[in-house]
């Protein structure tokens, strides 16, 4: 009897409480925005898992969805996924790309379901880099010819008797372990098998002062905390890298570029001309990957400040009838 | 979590008896020898494949990949069968989260509110259980609010719910069927087997060609981890069902149909409900999984925060999941309860009432719908366990780098030398003569085949590599297995404080400590054994607990009153008499070490792990990485077998 006593009170309780209160719906929500140009529909952009691309996309976005009025959905894909989308149409762009030959040749060329949108105007490196403080310390780690001096001292528990060269995140081609056995490095490459990995292992190095040689790529955010130095390989020439087991040149510049699925090109909307045109700088991409990896802002509210902060740079990428 | 009964486990095996004596002894001779060879042949005929090189299996598995990929857009079985399933699924799936999650019918807020999830929660886990399981259910779930996680958590509910519904709908006729048929019981095992060991990233790329990016997509990847337990466990519990009791039901000349609604169903029940217990849990493991292919929730908060490192706000979100786990764990448990108390009817509807007025209320009204933001205690979360994570890892790393080079020389180094630069034929047929010694001959068959395939799939090296890691993790599981399951086992109030840490263990998501372990070990083969330790002990503890309980009291206080100390009491008495539960505590935390090797290739343990990472993001390494794949089945189905053989033998009390 009390407990059906308690129900009673709950019920009524809550049923004081509950006539208060704003209604759902009642409120002018923000939905919709600036949609005046609604020819520009849905626009399904694809996020590859690295906040440098994370930072394109999120500006592309805001202004498809500020300034064209499009739908945007965000889909949290890795790259041969999302590549694969342009043919089902569920992704329309992918916005950074780091070269990717084995995916152009197979959904550009084979399958024809995607198309390069031209350069993002950011450039991408590839190499072997140190931490800064063993830079400073030992100037000359910093050519290969050097590096068998210093073997001993990266070994670690899984290089055995040779020094450790870290390998990291499995979505980039490597040429490593025939750099290293080409120019008759006494390393051996271990493969961390993640970008988390990489980074967690480059930070320890330079906050403890221990050594550290792997692969690392920029533009990244880890760069704007810790400045890592590149080492000189053997300079890359056109056709150096032509046969995989041979290689013994550096990796070449990147032009991350962007691509589209070939239905979405055709079509032609407001959307596909934004991102087409879309192209900043090095500097413009780590300003916003900071804002968001460093200063936990969301991706959107990164995009909104750099997009305010540099209306004449958004303006070019506008289509030209707007 | 009864995760006893999750793994693969056949429980059929004919027993061929052998007699051997001092089989100790004679596993000791096999090593000698073994041993002996190796120093003679060590560095040959090993099998040993390159990081980018490629069989001709694997060039073939690929070009199977890229015709499937080309023809989807024409080929009928496409258009007419997985389209539909996708159709449906994706329809299924979204309805749920339109109900909890998502804006949906033109309004702004999903239909039901938080208010009223939670009101639900708490009656239905009256309902199906007690008030006690009702009011932690409903704390739980007002938790998730609190940490600011509300929408991410309904998103993860809502494809949870949908992936168990659809396992159980199509997983409990199979377990029926699995119980009464022997024949259909022998050919699903193997299936059973494969989609639990595979690990999951071979197949979320080529599930995306099939059923597109989107909610089918990931419920699907989810079904085909979650829905074995359950078929398992329903056969399991149609098997078992007592003897009287199906006679009585056969003399009293029922029909087929009546038999198994009547009787066999009924006397299965609380099987049949542990079953959907551990699909929930499993199905939860699967959440940061499936949000590698856009899968909506928790799990895409977690990958993302471990981009940039951010511990507290990966930690925050696992701790929803683990809270999520827990509540649908003590639920489900509880309603397989037998002795439990039928809820009283008044307080029922009472409840009920309520349940709808919440309910809408948290239609109608923004404080009910919308979790108010000012409530949080997810923002001072994040902060503590991301200071936690950096003063641990700034004051523990200098030690426990000399602890992880320590234990990779002497344990993981020699034995990785062993099973790596032995020919491989000297490894099978070590293997083999000790399967059937510690085994069965029918084990040692098994272990013949599987080693076999293991050399076609071309990765023989690297399947040694992640052999002798997974051997090793199983020896630190098992001896974590047996010190805290002891404790366990002997004191309630230890039980009572450990076990939930135990199922956090087990739930929180590997990627969050992954990243502390990192800076503790670097990256190498010491983290990933780390990770799965942490992720696999859990299970060992319980299972030795347990069979340390059913020590029957009367022979322990025998042992006691004649003057034995606590010591011997559980040397001599305790831990001899729960020696089943010793071997199947091994089996379990075997499995689960293997379900782990994927994550172990994210953090530097390299072999079968990495290729499986790397085949799901490249493309010309996609064959390897499902030859990978299949060889961790192959590995975990040999393991599995030749541990069920020597748990077999053991009960037998052949041993000694």
């Amino acid at each position: 009897m009390k407990r059906t006593l308690a129900v009673v009170f709950t019920v009524a309780g809550l049923a004081l409480t509950g006539c208060g209160g704003a209604k759902v719906g009642e409120s002018p929500g923000g939905g919709g925005g600036g949609g005046s140009q609604a020819s520009c529909g849905e626009f399904k952009i694809a996020i590859n898992p690295w906040v440098g691309y994370e930072a394109n996309a999120a500006v592309i976005a805001y202004v498809a969805e500020k300034n064209l009025g499009c739908r945007v959905t965000k889909k949290d894909l890795k790259e041969e996924v999302a590549w694969q989308g342009f043919g089902t149409g569920e992704v329309d762009a992918v916005v950074e790309n780091w070269g990717h030959d084995d995916l152009r040749k197979k959904y550009i060329d084979e399958q024809k379901t995607g198309v390069s949108a031209g350069s993002t105007g950011v450039k991408g490196q590839i190499g072997w880099y140190v931490p800064p403080w063993l830079a400073k310390q030992h100037p000359d780690i910093l050519d290969w010819n050097n590096l068998n001096k210093y073997a001993e001292m990266f070994r670690t528990s899984e290089s055995g008797a040779q020094g450790q060269l870290l390998d990291g995140d499995p979505s980039f081609v490597t040429n490593d372990e025939a750099l290293v056995k080409n120019l008759g490095l006494n390393y051996k490459v271990v493969y961390g098998g993640s970008e988390t990995a990489l980074i967690q292992a480059f930070k320890q190095a330079e906050e403890r002062k221990t050594p550290l040689i792997g692969y690392f790529y920029s533009p990244q955010w880890l760069f704007s905390e810790i400045k890592l130095e590149k080492v000189k390989l053997p300079p890359y020439t056109p056709g150096c890298d032509a046969v995989p087991e041979k290689v013994a040149c550096d990796y070449p510049d990147y032009d991350l570029d962007k691509i589209v699925s070939k239905k979405f090109a055709d079509a032609n909307g407001p959307a596909y001309q934004l991102v087409k045109n879309f192209k900043w700088t090095n500097d413009d991409q780590n300003i916003v990957a900071r804002w968001i990896a460093v200063d936990k802002m969301s991706p959107d509210a990164a995009a909104k400040k750099w997009v305010d902060e540099n209306p004449d740079k958004v303006k070019a990428w506008l289509p030209s009838s707007s | 979590m009864a995760a006893t009964s999750s793994s693969p486990v056949s429980r059929t095996l004919p027993r061929v008896h052998i007699v051997v004596r001092d089989r100790g002894r004679i596993v000791l001779g096999i090593l000698a020898v073994w041993l002996l060879l190796w120093v003679f042949l060590r560095g040959m005929h090993t099998l040993a494949l390159g990081g980018a090189q490629l069989t001709s299996v694997h060039h073939w598995f690929n070009n199977l990949n890229d015709v499937i990929g080309a023809n989807r857009n024409s080929n009928p079985v496409f258009l007419y069968f997985f389209n539909y399933i996708r159709l449906f699924v994706d329809e299924f799936v979204i309805f749920v989260q339109s109900v909890i999650a998502q804006p949906s019918f033109g309004r702004p807020l999903p239909l039901i509110g938080w208010l009223g999830v939670v009101a639900l929660v708490g009656f239905v886990s009256y309902a199906v259980a007690n008030i006690r399981v009702a009011v932690l259910a409903t704390a739980g779930f007002f938790v998730l609010g609190l940490q600011g996680l509300w929408r991410e958590s309904m998103d993860t509910l809502a494809l949870t719910l949908a992936a168990v519904i659809i396992s159980l709908v199509i997983g409990i006729p199979l377990g029926i069927w699995a119980g009464l048929s022997d024949r259909f019981a022998r050919l699903i095992t193997p299936v059973l087997d494969f989609m639990q060991i595979m690990p999951s990233f071979v197949y979320l790329a080529p599930l995306t060609l099939f059923f597109l990016i989107g909610p089918a997509s990931a419920t699907i990847a989810t079904l085909i981890y979650a829905a074995p337990p359950v078929i398992r466990l329903t056969a399991h519990g149609i098997r078992s069902a007592p003897h009287d009791t199906v006679e009585a039901g056969e003399s009293l000349g029922s029909t087929r149909t009546q038999m198994l609604t009547k009787v066999l169903l009924p006397a299965a029940k609380r099987t049949i409900v542990l079953g959907v217990n551990q699909t929930i849990m499993a199905a939860l493991a699967m959440v940061t999984i499936a949000a590698l292919i856009d899968a909506p929730g928790l799990g895409k908060t977690v990958i993302k925060a471990l981009q940039t490192l951010d511990v507290g706000t990966a930690f925050n979100a696992g701790l929803a999941i683990v809270v999520m786990a827990i509540v649908l764990d003590r639920v489900t448990t509880a309603a397989a309860d037998r002795g439990r108390r039928r809820p009283n009817r008044i307080v029922l509807l009472a409840g009920a009432a309520a349940t709808v007025f919440a309910i809408w209320l948290s239609y109608t009204y923004l404080w009910a719908a919308e979790f108010d933001a000012r409530l949080d205690i997810g923002s001072t979360i994040v902060l503590w366990a991301g200071e936690a994570t950096d003063w641990v890892q700034s004051t523990l790393a200098p030690v426990t780098n000399g602890i992880k080079d320590a234990f990779t020389w002497v344990l993981i180094d020699p034995l990785q030398a062993l099973l790596a630069d032995s020919p491989w034929w000297l490894v099978a047929v070590a293997i083999v003569a000790i399967s059937v010694v510690i085994g069965s001959v029918r084990a040692a068959i098994v272990s013949a085949v599987c080693l076999g395939l293991l050399v076609a799939t071309g990765l023989w090296s690297d399947g040694m590599t992640t052999l002798a890691s997974t051997l090793v993790a199983t020896v630190f599981t098992m001896v974590i297995g047996v010190v805290v399951g002891v404790w366990m086992g002997r004191s309630q109030r230890a039980d009572r404080v450990i076990r939930p840490v135990l199922d956090a263990a087990q739930t929180m998501p590997a990627f969050v400590y992954l990243v502390p372990f990192l800076a503790l070990f670097a990256a190498s083969r010491f983290t990933a054994i780390a990770a799965a330790v942490v992720y696999a002990a859990p299970v060992a503890v319980k299972i030795v607990a347990d069979g340390i309980r059913g020590v029957s009291a009367t022979t322990v206080e025998a042992a006691v009153a004649s003057g034995s100390s606590t010591w011997q009491t559980i040397t001599k008495v305790q831990l001899p008499m729960s020696v089943r539960a010793l071997t199947l505590a091994t089996n379990q935390g075997l499995i689960y070490v293997l379900s782990m090797v994927v994550v172990g290739g994210l953090v530097g343990a390299g072999a079968l792990g990495y290729d499986v990472v790397a085949g799901f993001s490249q493309g010309q390494l996609y064959g390897k990485g499902l030859a990978a794949g299949i060889a961790i089945v192959l590995l975990g189905v040999m393991l599995d077998r030749l541990t069920q053989a020597a748990a077999n033998r053991t009960q037998r009390g052949g041993s000694r």
